[in-house]
């Protein structure tokens, strides 16, 4: 296997999850679509921990899981509270803190 | 060390992996349901475990079925559930500017394809790789990682807390 395959789907993953942050308006989707770009860094630490024989990657991408489940639950109650107050979740509608 | 055959079978699973993958991902972000994307994550999330098996990476392909398939995936479906008083298709899920995506993460792609494939061109992972036992992780979260872990556990503490605040009802 190369290493660049792994690095290259990483590279794709990402790509496709900054088009999502970029193209969406949900804010539901968004969250979705920084899980993926989450994932692909994942992909490339465990790439990068196999190729340099270390258990560096491992450890970081546990803690990337972690961080991944702390954000998630705290963007979903802020989405919650979006809602409840604006009867709405799209992004471009919260303009509220422009100066 | 690796027989010939393994890893034309291990090629063969990255390729079909990464496509089923990249189709999945393609789907999150371009479908009209808010459910369906959530299910195309779930075939992501899922590729990416198989992927981590296929680096070596047993642990965290199991922490990644735990966490993300069984615990996030549940959130998302609540989030929607939650916000949303019909489920199916709908239209307005995008910017009205949302082609201006395709070119920035085209270009994004180019950029980093050039520069991995100009480094890293066709260098062999090791075919017998070192297995990092559990064991091993766990020294190095306890060991030198320890101060990050304390963040974490301070981020994950926080978090819960923020939810409970955020969506209590007063």
């Amino acid at each position: 296997m190369l290493t660049s395959q792994f690095l290259l789907l990483g590279a794709v993953l990402f790509c496709i999850g900054v088009y999502g942050v970029i193209a969406r308006k949900n804010a539901v989707l968004v969250l979705m679509s920084i899980e993926l770009i989450l994932n692909s860094v994942n992909i490339n630490l465990l790439a990068f921990a196999l190729r340099n024989g270390s258990a560096d990657g491992h450890t970081f991408a546990l803690y990337i899981v972690a961080i991944a489940a702390a954000e998630v639950g705290v963007g979903l109650a802020m989405v919650l509270l979006i809602y409840r107050n604006r009867r709405s979740i799209g992004l471009d509608e919260l303009s509220e803190m422009r100066g | 060390m690796i027989s010939a055959e393994l890893l034309v079978a291990q090629n063969i699973g990255f390729s079909v992996i990464a496509i089923v993958m990249i189709v999945a991902a393609l789907r999150v972000v371009t479908t009209s349901n808010v459910v369906h994307a959530a299910l195309w994550l779930v075939v992501v999330l899922s590729g990416a475990a198989a992927q981590y098996v296929l680096l070596a990476a047993e642990f965290v392909a199991v922490t990644q079925v735990l966490v993300y398939i069984g615990a996030v995936m549940v959130l998302f479906l609540f989030g929607t559930m939650l916000t949303r008083a019909r489920i199916g298709a709908e239209r307005d899920l995008n910017n009205p500017y949302w082609k201006l995506g395709i070119p920035v993460a085209g270009l994004l792609f180019l950029a980093m394809a050039i520069a991995l494939v100009s480094s890293f061109g066709d260098e062999q992972l090791p075919s017998d790789p070192r297995v990092v036992s559990v064991g091993e992780i766990s020294d190095q979260i306890f060991g030198p990682y320890l101060l990050p872990f304390w963040g974490l556990s301070f981020v994950l503490l926080a978090a819960i807390i923020g939810a409970i605040v955020l969506a209590r009802k007063d």
